[in-house]
């Protein structure tokens, strides 16, 4: 009960903040729309006022304020400005409209989806070859290790511009950059939990004169199991990741990726932030169903508390 | 097609020996777990340019390892400077300023239980959005030069390593900190001498993960914008070009930077927690 | 008994009270608990887990306050007690600081505490003697033996001048052997040192092998049931442990354990 009224006021203090930083962020563009409006504005003239501390032109043109949460291309939108496009563009719009983030956020959302069943599929059959494989394991184990440390989301553009030139566009480029950066987080993490089980359970095992197969399914599956969810949470995240950016270089039509970049092309400030919590709306919603999957699984398998 | 068949063969006979390697009586030993790893590389290397020659790839689809080497080494001028503009500018800059706003924010956060609890589920929180989307907005506020990279970057690696140095600065026991307490010891001596060691393993473990982040944030805010300069610049126009080889290239230098930067992390970590489990071996 | 009796008491109780609230209601941890130690005393706290013998050690540490009674150390509250550093406190684990060398690990409370560096430099000596750890100050902790953790963990607590030692089951978690021979060193370092020491364990042996007094505790809620004064002479070589006087002590000691129990 109190974590939740801790978590509020932290939410809360946010966005006091946010709508704080709005006043000097939007200030000089207000005072310009206004001063053309025909008010009366301290010092007049754009030019005068553009080497003036922001702060001091709100203090003397206090009447100007409430302006800097209502511009139509701020700076910085205000929250509610934010929340009021993001209604407007989910629940107002018709979800066939080209201008309903729904729709952009399902583009978004079925490219990840995709893209992060094959990459998570394709992780545990590797991990599991190279848990069962002395060779895989000492000379592709490296590899996947150093590529955690590479941002191999750089090969994105690339991806896509190769397969749009072989014939193959839509859906399919974004989910193979999707499917490639859930892919290595699954390997590694996957790999780990199918070693967790220590040498006393290990050895119980051998004592019972188990098979390797009953060995892998009776001991290191259910074992690797919170390692995996780990990973998958990390996994869905960079799949996100991926299908925002493949979306970037192709100038898509449609996605979050696009209306972040015709956002950015436009000036279309408002726009760029409510497709950016639609994003973060869309990424926790998924790593929040995984947890539920996790929680799930784990009390059937009787290892959560 | 003796091109492809030297492929095949090859690809059998790099198998063949790592099998033997890694099976072999010396397969411990740190050799043949430094040699195994290589051979690999080295016979995907192989096989990549046998069937790209033998099968006739085009050089839109894939390049050649040996027409990447030969881009590469007649475009260092170019990849020197796009390594300087994104890598040394953008990303370290901002990785620096992000981790050390981040721990100081750490700090003051862990002195009241209730900006504790309040700011570490937001802050796990926002670890997991895809930060990378503000980089239209930065660009916008910080213009296209490396500033508003370093932004994005100072964005992308605040949280990860806020929430792993909250969590390490909680990692001494009970018993340790009562230790403390029959001492005496005030905040900051119990802070400096146990709170901050114990957290080090934590800490290095965010200053790892923001590494790659760093690249990341860099790399793809160029995509929204840039001076004409910069390793996502040069990818995004390359593309644009279809010659790919210096896409690859490219590539080649931010794998190098990448491993570079967390292997100098990791380096240090080694020296710093040399006493945790896990270090020890 | 005879010159002291008109000194104060090192640690004096009167009537002490302590209820933990939990998620299942309030618990009784100690209740109406009364004890004086002398100066010079070695007091051993046993019994069953839930007794609170922890909880009376911590409480005169001030790592707990107490909800009713009175409790003194060396004529002040234990928190006044602990901001003059009255006592040295050895846990059940050796706690020792993985990135520092033994030595430094003895450094530990004098550095907080403010000593010079020569003097800190010579304490860790005479420390690492006492417990028989010479030549060991440069290695790391995890480079020891259990037994040698425990020990230079005691040396932690004798490097400040603190003439109480308050010990929570330091050897619970090191085998038989070890054990004796800690316990050996532990009665020649007290006879060296004339410290004040306040010892829990669940050992009967260990407990009057030690102590000039023994504080039997039962549980439920926590309370001192006996208190025995040891008749064995100051002196104690192993094999005391064989005597008829050891024996008819430490018989004494299970009884009032039993006794203890006897109302579950």
């Amino acid at each position: 009960m109190k974590s939740v009224l801790a978590v509020l006021t932290v939410v809360a203090a946010i966005v006091v903040l946010w709508y704080g930083a709005c006043v000097p962020m939007n200030i000089k563009g207000v005072l310009t729309e206004v001063e053309r409006a025909g008010a009366e504005v301290v010092p007049p003239g754009a030019k005068e006022r553009r080497d003036l501390s922001e702060f001091a032109l709100a203090a003397r043109n206090s009447f100007a304020i409430p302006a800097t949460w209502a511009q139509e291309r701020p700076r910085l939108p205000a929250p509610h400005q934010v929340a009021a496009e993001l209604w407007d563009t989910t629940v107002a719009k018709k979800i066939t409209s080209k201008r309903s983030l729904i729709y952009h956020g399902w583009v978004t959302l079925s490219a990840t989806v995709l893209g992060f069943a094959i990459g998570t599929g394709l992780g545990i059959l590797l991990a599991v070859g190279i848990v069962h494989s002395r060779v895989m394991d000492m000379s592709v184990m490296p590899w996947a290790i150093v590529s955690q440390t590479i941002p191999i989301i750089a090969l994105a553009p690339m991806i896509i511009v190769v397969l749009y030139s072989v014939g193959v566009q839509g859906i399919i480029p974004k989910a193979v950059i999707s499917a490639y950066l859930s892919f290595f987080p699954v390997v590694v993490g996957m790999v780990k939990g199918l070693r967790s089980p220590d040498m006393m359970q290990l050895d119980l095992l051998r004592t019972y004169n188990a098979t390797n197969a009953q060995g892998f399914w009776k001991l290191r599956l259910p074992a690797s199991m919170p390692y995996l969810f780990a990973s998958l949470k990390i996994g869905i995240a960079a799949s996100l990741v991926g299908a925002i950016v493949g979306e970037l270089p192709t100038g898509a039509v449609a996605g979050l990726g696009a209306r972040l970049l015709a956002g950015s092309y436009y000036g279309q400030t408002v726009q760029i932030w409510s497709a950016l919590f639609a994003a973060a709306i869309l990424a926790a919603c998924l790593v929040g169903l995984l947890g539920l999957i996790e929680r799930a699984v784990l009390r059937r398998m009787g290892i959560a508390a | 097609m003796v091109m492809v068949a030297f492929a095949v063969a090859l690809w059998g006979v790099g198998w063949w020996v790592n099998t033997r390697l890694a099976e072999g009586p010396n397969s411990g030993s740190r050799a043949v777990q430094l040699a195994v790893p290589l051979i690999f590389g080295l016979t995907v290397i192989g096989v990549w340019e046998l069937l790209v020659r033998g099968l006739d790839v085009p050089l839109v689809i894939l390049p050649a390892p040996s027409t990447i080497a030969v881009r590469f080494s007649d475009s260092i001028p170019i990849l020197w400077a796009d390594f300087v503009q994104t890598i040394l500018k953008g990303a370290l800059s901002g990785y620096l300023i992000g981790c050390i706003a981040a721990f100081l924010t750490a700090i003051a956060v862990d002195r009241s239980d209730f900006l504790r609890m309040g700011l570490l589920p937001v802050g796990s929180f926002a670890a997991a959005l895809p930060i990378v989307g503000t980089a239209p907005i930065l660009v916008m506020w910080f213009g296209f030069d490396w500033e508003s990279k370093a932004a994005v970057v100072v964005v992308m690696v605040f949280f990860p390593m806020l929430v792993n140095t909250v969590a390490g600065l909680r990692e001494a026991t009970a018993m340790q900190r009562d230790l403390m307490e029959t001492y005496a010891a005030s905040y900051w001596q119990s802070f400096f001498k146990l709170r901050l060691p114990a957290a080090m393993p934590f800490i290095f473990n965010g200053l790892k993960i923001s590494t790659t982040l760093s690249l990341i944030g860099a790399i793809v805010a160029e995509f929204f914008g840039s001076p004409t300069v910069g390793m996502g610049f040069r990818i995004s126009t390359s593309v644009g070009q279809l010659s790919l080889d210096m896409v690859w290239a490219e590539i080649v230098v931010a794998a190098l930077a990448g491993t570079a930067f967390y292997g100098m992390v990791a380096m240090i970590e080694k020296a710093v927690t040399f006493w945790h489990p896990s270090q020890r071996g | 008994m005879n010159t002291e009796s008109n000194t104060q008491p090192v640690i004096e109780a009167r009537q002490l009270d302590l209820v933990f609230q939990t998620n299942d209601g309030p618990v009784q941890a100690l209740k109406d608990v009364n004890l004086t130690v002398n100066k010079g005393d070695f007091v051993s706290f046993i019994g069953p887990s839930g007794c609170g013998k922890t909880t009376f050690l911590r409480c005169v540490a001030a790592l707990e306050t107490p909800t009713g009674g009175e409790l003194s150390v060396n004529g002040m509250t234990p928190d006044e007690a602990r901001r003059k550093r009255a006592y040295g406190y050895v846990f059940q684990a050796a706690g020792l600081y993985p990135w520092r060398t033994i030595a430094k690990n003895i450094k530990l409370p004098l550095e907080i505490m403010g000593y010079s560096r020569d003097e800190q430099e010579s304490r860790v000596r005479n420390v690492l003697e006492l417990v028989d750890l010479e030549g060991f100050g440069e290695k790391f902790p995890w480079q020891l033996s259990g037994g040698m953790q425990q020990r230079a963990s005691i040396a932690r607590a004798l490097a400040f001048d603190a003439d109480i030692l308050l010990m929570d089951e330091p050897f619970g978690a090191l085998d038989e052997i070890v054990r004796d021979h800690l316990n050996e060193q532990l009665l020649a370092l007290w006879t060296r040192t004339e410290k004040t020491i306040g010892f829990v364990t669940h050992s009967i042996p260990e407990a009057v092998y030690l102590s000039t007094r023994i504080v039997v505790m039962s549980p439920r809620p926590g309370r001192i049931t006996d208190i025995i004064d040891s008749p064995l002479p100051k002196e104690r070589p192993l094999d005391i442990r064989d005597t008829p006087e050891f024996i008819e002590v430490a018989h004494r000691v299970r009884e009032g354990l039993r006794a203890g129990h006897s109302d579950d």
